[in-house]
């Protein structure tokens, strides 16, 4: 059998940067949904949505991505066959479920502190003119907060990409599972990891690049600053 | 058995009294690590910070690089670097010493930027000031502005270091014996996972419950005016 160069290892890390992606994308999408729902819900006037919304965010964020990622993998399952239903989640889904409510957790607390930084005025000002809270929300606070949320996100999205090579855990064969593969079969780990080490940063450079863009998008109905 | 410790599977309840005397054991090596990784981070920091710093951006860019790239890229794959490529270089360390220099090294390029906020933090007029009092620019650093800026960098580094006992775990995957590894070895030999991680995931919460309040209040005990060095 030939030697296998640097050349050979792309086309299979490639496959798994490809799972990798799916993932950032899917888990980072869900994350900012749970974001919003957690992070308004922090600031509802309901108590009992207050609490599940601060319940959620101290658990997710007070507790480890993969204690999180192994409790529903391994622990969900017996919860299931104590209460009779079959709760055994594949790899992809638990992945994701653990990655979106992860990150929502954090990004729940980036939406809160951004909606609370409007300033009362404008509430005021939306009052007066008699808007309802649902249009107060949506037509006042969200279109101020939500370009104030966009730097804290590019830094939750990163942290996200990064965090998807935990999966492999869980035998998801993403990047990081991909490059263990090829290091147990041609053990050169110093070219496999330094690939897989730039591949990685590639992909962080390019979700940055997005957020950026997507910052200056939500931002645009606002005058030009500086 | 583990550490010399029965557990008891007679029911959850008796499984969760006789492990956690073991889970103690992992959250021991858990903090040990926690504790090594952050001081790694704090002088890794440090050094990166200065060089970004500095004034030649021969120096200052390749240094904003390589900050840049630790915190762009997973912990999981730059503890694999370390693991696997630097025993082909000669340098092999115990699982734990390598986990720890990976915690450090990912951390140090957050922290690099706690000390350059903080610094950048401290107002122009303190600068103009010291320059009035004709105070030698090393003496402005170490007696102004470190001393106010040590306030706004301490609370800060205590919240990284509740992420840095939050990444802990993913040092499980080079075999270090931390307390979430612990709970999966247990999970694996009784086949109850639900207990032991479900101990796991509690005990992180008190931890982290205690470590963000003792934080806040760290916060509000640092006289904002700064604190002198003597």
């Amino acid at each position: 059998m030939d030697e296998m160069t640097w050349l050979d290892y792309l086309p299979v890390l490639g496959q798994g940067a490809w799972v990798t992606v799916q993932l950032t994308v899917w888990s980072t999408l869900f994350g900012a949904l749970l974001a919003f729902a957690a992070g308004l819900g922090k600031l509802a006037r309901n108590a009992a949505v207050r609490g599940l919304s601060v319940a959620y965010i101290e658990i997710f964020r007070g507790t480890s991505l993969l204690v999180q990622l192994f409790w529903l993998y391994f622990a969900l399952p017996l919860v299931g066959q104590a209460i009779g239903i079959n709760l055994r989640l594949p790899p992809v889904t638990a992945g994701i479920l653990a990655l979106s409510l992860n990150i929502g957790a954090y990004g729940a607390e980036v939406v809160r502190g951004a909606v609370q930084a409007v300033t009362r005025q404008q509430y005021e000002a939306a009052r007066a003119l008699n808007f309802t809270p649902r249009q107060t929300l949506f037509r006042i606070a969200l279109p101020q907060a939500i370009p104030e949320m966009m730097p804290p996100f590019d830094n939750l999205a990163i942290q996200n990409l990064k965090d998807t090579a935990l999966v492999s855990l869980i035998s998801l064969a993403d990047l990081a599972m991909r490059a263990e593969q090829l290091r147990n079969y041609t053990q050169d780990s110093t070219t496999i990891y330094t690939l897989v080490l730039l591949m990685y940063f590639g992909m962080a450079l390019v979700l940055t690049a997005f957020m950026r863009g997507l910052s200056s998008m939500v931002g645009r109905w606002r005058p030009a600053q500086r | 058995m583990l550490f010399g410790f029965e557990w008891d599977t007679t029911n959850g309840w008796t499984l969760a009294v006789s492990i956690l005397p073991i889970l103690m054991r992992g959250l021991w090596v858990t903090l040990q690590a926690t504790v090594l990784g952050f001081a790694i981070a704090m002088v890794l920091g440090l050094v990166l910070a200065a060089l970004k710093a500095a004034p030649s951006r021969l120096v200052s860019w390749p240094a904003r690089g390589v900050s840049e790239f630790l915190r762009d890229t997973p912990l999981l794959i730059q503890l694999f670097f370390l693991y696997y490529v630097l025993p082909e270089f000669g340098i092999i360390l115990p699982a734990f010493l390598t986990g720890a220099v990976a915690l450090g090294l990912q951390y140090s390029a957050y922290l690099s930027e706690v000390y350059r906020a903080g610094i950048e933090a401290v107002p122009r007029g303190q600068h103009e000031a010291a320059r009035a009092l004709n105070l030698a620019p090393r003496r402005t650093f170490s007696r102004i502005v470190v001393p106010q800026a040590i306030p706004r960098i301490v609370p800060a580094m205590g919240n990284y270091l509740v992420s840095i006992m939050k990444d802990v775990p993913v040092l499980s995957v080079v075999t270090v014996l931390e307390m979430l590894n612990v709970a999966k070895i247990i999970g694996d030999r009784t086949f109850n996972y639900l207990v032991p991680l479900s101990m796991v995931g509690g005990l992180y919460l008190i931890l982290t419950l205690v470590a963000a309040q003792g934080v806040r209040r760290l916060d509000r005990a640092l006289p904002k005016t700064g604190i002198p060095l003597k």
